[in-house]
């Protein structure tokens, strides 16, 4: 996984609540038994017309939004199906921080085994940097050391996250190499578990 | 253990399959992993790839579901559909991990043959990389959807890293008045709280409503917690849970089956135990629902209309109404049961269980459905479509004119052949009535099983109590005896 420290970047918007990973990543696309190359799907059935044309009425086909990689959301970003393709897409299409007040609890795991920062800031925050984003070329400062977000223009929020994951994602670490050293712990469990739990714990 | 401190279930659940906890992150052990073909191929791929095996090949059953045809399941014409298929086969005998494959008479949707094989047991962590993993819940099973990274953390692991979730007590109380599902009780409790109500929490399914449920009930309300944005729904395990899994193929046999029910009694939350949040969901006045919108919370009685957007004060709120109402190509006022189906779909993993497809049956039988509507009935594992062909349901459904199929997810989200054509509607009686879910520019209203069949009869919805009605006034007349309404 690639590391992610501090992150600047183009911001684009997609003003909806509720956006599902149904939206993120149509279903068609989910045969793919590989991991890469999903970005082109995203949003596919917003992103395209029915006779596959970019559809010019959706933001991210706006030019001045080329290159973005940051989204800003709006309340339960990633609701719906479990489905890890989501973040592959939004991952592969270039974005690395998604911002939002809230996001839905599967999504928001899968983001970090991704490095995909989600980063949730309060429903006021969010409000004041969608007005701002009006504003064309606006970015953004992340910074996952500070726990910051800044426009360099008086906008600046921290954020929580768990300090966990932040140390994985700030060194790209992989989560089972990481569950690995708790072998022992893991080996005890299940000793411990087979002799109470013998008929159901197979 | 943590002494005579009242516990809620789900802190009994979770206490019992900790491994490791640091400040803010449990390692939880997983007793039942669940495998299918969709969200597994990468999984295994990087198993592969970094030389890793399968820990406990014997706590992982995989079976296929999503993407088979349901019409001929052994004719797989999408290629890819085809290619991951395969793969899961490939991968299941090079890791040792039993698999009920298209030929098994086990195979079926994933959460529906967990509970029916007897693999969902009170007490247990259960997982899938499928966000309807909820569904196991209602055996008082910790149960959750996972993303393709975690699959793959426990096939290698047989564990999880967790933040502890915060729980929540749904006490649904009241009387139901008849033709009223759980299924409408779980669509009435999501448009009541919204679809984020849940986020962060374990659910707590409790009161005398709950108690009063068959497991198929309980399982369809537990199937559609995370449509609250609910990690897991909780039901307390009770004589109904002992009595469903007595002589199920992978429950415990004889007197370990009767050691494990003294100990699943346990499983219950004490007297006094605290929980993060509660609300009390009366449902005596709640009529069938039917959805009008693109997210699950988004339903009204049937005697109802459909909403307009400037009644909702939230401007966020205001504008995903008017978002929805132009996909779904509704107007504000429109009377929900002068809403037109051309497609009726009884299946998916909330409502294609036995008693489903019985309750479907007393609606349909000695009906023809309206012209102009094509009718599905999928149901959701080969065991549910063998009985439901011996208690004679798919006589009555053939002869009213709906078509019998394979099992599989088919219309539910329609990664094989079958789907909804854009702009037409479809009663459905699935779980998500997101944008496209059942094809391009698909309208999905999501209801229940009786109602999908009552609107699959009269060519649009209709309250499912009048024709339960007219039965019993037929009925009635036949054995000589009066009925009131
Ligand atoms: S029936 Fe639908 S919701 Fe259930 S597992 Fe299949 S696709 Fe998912």
């Amino acid at each position: 996984m690639e590391p992610l420290i501090r992150h600047e970047g183009l911001v684009a918007v997609l003003d909806r609540v509720n956006v599902d990973t149904d939206q993120i990543i149509p279903k068609q696309f989910l045969k793919r038994v590989a991991r890469s190359g999903f970005g082109q799907f995203l949003f596919y059935d917003w992103r395209y017309t029915p006779e596959g044309e970019p559809d010019p009425s959706f933001v991210l086909n706006h030019p001045r939004y080329a290159g973005a990689s940051i989204l800003l959301a709006r309340d339960n970003f990633g609701c719906g199906s479990s489905r890890e393709h989501a973040v592959w897409a939004l991952e592969d299409y270039g974005f690395r921080v998604i911002i939002a007040p809230s996001f839905a609890d599967i999504f928001y795991n899968n983001c970090f085994k991704n490095g995909l920062l989600p980063i949730t800031l309060s429903p006021d925050e969010v409000d004041e940097l969608f007005r701002r984003a009006a504003r064309e070329g606006y970015r953004l400062t992340v910074d996952l050391r500070e726990q910051t977000v800044e426009d360099g223009d008086g906008f600046v929020a921290r954020f929580e996250v768990d300090p966990e994951r932040r140390m994985r994602l700030l060194e790209g670490l992989d989560d089972i190499g990481v569950t690995l050293q708790h072998e022992a712990a893991i080996a005890a469990y299940e000793r411990d578990r087979k002799a109470v739990y013998q008929n159901v714990f197979r | 253990m943590s002494g005579h401190r009242p516990r809620t279930m789900f802190e009994k659940i979770w206490d019992q399959h900790l491994v490791v906890e640091t400040d803010t992150q449990c390692l939880l052990y997983i007793d039942l992993h669940l495998v299918h073909e969709v969200t597994s191929p990468q999984a295994f791929e990087n198993l592969r790839l970094s030389g890793r095996r399968v820990r406990r090949p014997e706590l992982t059953f995989a079976t296929m579901d999503h993407n088979v045809p349901t019409d001929n399941p052994f004719d797989v014409r999408d290629p890819i559909a085809r290619t991951q298929i395969q793969t899961l086969a490939d991968n299941c005998r090079t890791f040792g991990i039993e698999l009920a494959d298209l030929e098994s008479p086990d195979q079926g949707i994933v959460h529906i043959i967990g509970p029916e094989l007897g693999l969902t047991l009170p007490g247990k962590t259960i997982v899938c990389g499928d966000s309807h993993t909820s569904t196991h819940g209602a055996f008082g099973a910790l149960a959750f959807g996972i993303g393709t990274s975690e699959v793959e953390h426990v096939l290698a692991t047989q564990c999880l890293w967790q933040t502890r979730p915060k729980t929540l007590k749904v006490e649904i109380t009241g009387t139901r008045r008849p033709g009223v599902t759980a299924k409408d009780v779980i669509l009435g409790l999501i448009a009541r709280y919204g679809v984020g109500f849940g986020t962060g929490y374990v659910m707590e399914y409790a009161g005398e409503v709950v108690r009063g449920m068959t497991m198929e009930e309980r399982m369809t309300l537990c199937n559609m917690s995370i449509e609250a944005g609910a990690r897991a729904g909780l039901v307390a395990p009770d004589e109904t849970t002992f009595e469903y899994l007595r002589g199920r193929r992978f429950a415990p046999k004889g007197a370990d089956f009767e050691r494990c029910v003294a100990e699943w009694r346990a499983i219950v939350s004490d007297e006094g135990a605290v929980y993060d949040k509660m609300v009390v969901f009366d449902v005596t006045d709640l009529e069938p629902q039917v959805t009008w919108g693109t997210n699950p919370g988004m339903s009204v009685n049937v005697s109802g209309t459909v909403p307009d957007p400037a009644s909702f004060d939230n401007p966020v709120q205001r504008r995903a109404a008017e978002q929805a109402l132009a996909y779904m190509g509704l107007e504000p006022g429109t009377k929900i049961t002068e809403i037109p189906v051309q497609h009726v779909f009884i299946g998916s993993c909330t409502n294609a269980r036995i008693e489903d497809l019985r309750q479907a049956a007393r609606v349909v039988r000695g009906r023809r459905v309206a012209p102009g509507v094509r009718a599905l009935v999928v149901p959701g594992s080969k065991r549910v479509k063998e009985q439901a062909e011996r208690e004679g349901l798919r006589d009555i459904f053939v002869a009213a004119g709906f078509e019998w199929r394979e099992p599989g997810c088919s219309m539910c989200l329609a990664m094989n052949p079958d789907f909804v054509p854009p702009g037409e509607r479809c009663a459905s009686t699935s779980n998500r009535n997101f944008e496209g879910r059942q094809g391009r520019g698909a309208r999905t209203h999501l209801v229940s099983p009786m109602m999908a069949a009552a609107a699959a009869i009269a060519g649009h919805f209709i309250d499912v109590r009048e024709l339960l009605r007219d039965d019993d006034t037929e009925r009635g007349a036949e054995h000589g005896t009066a009925h009131s309404a």
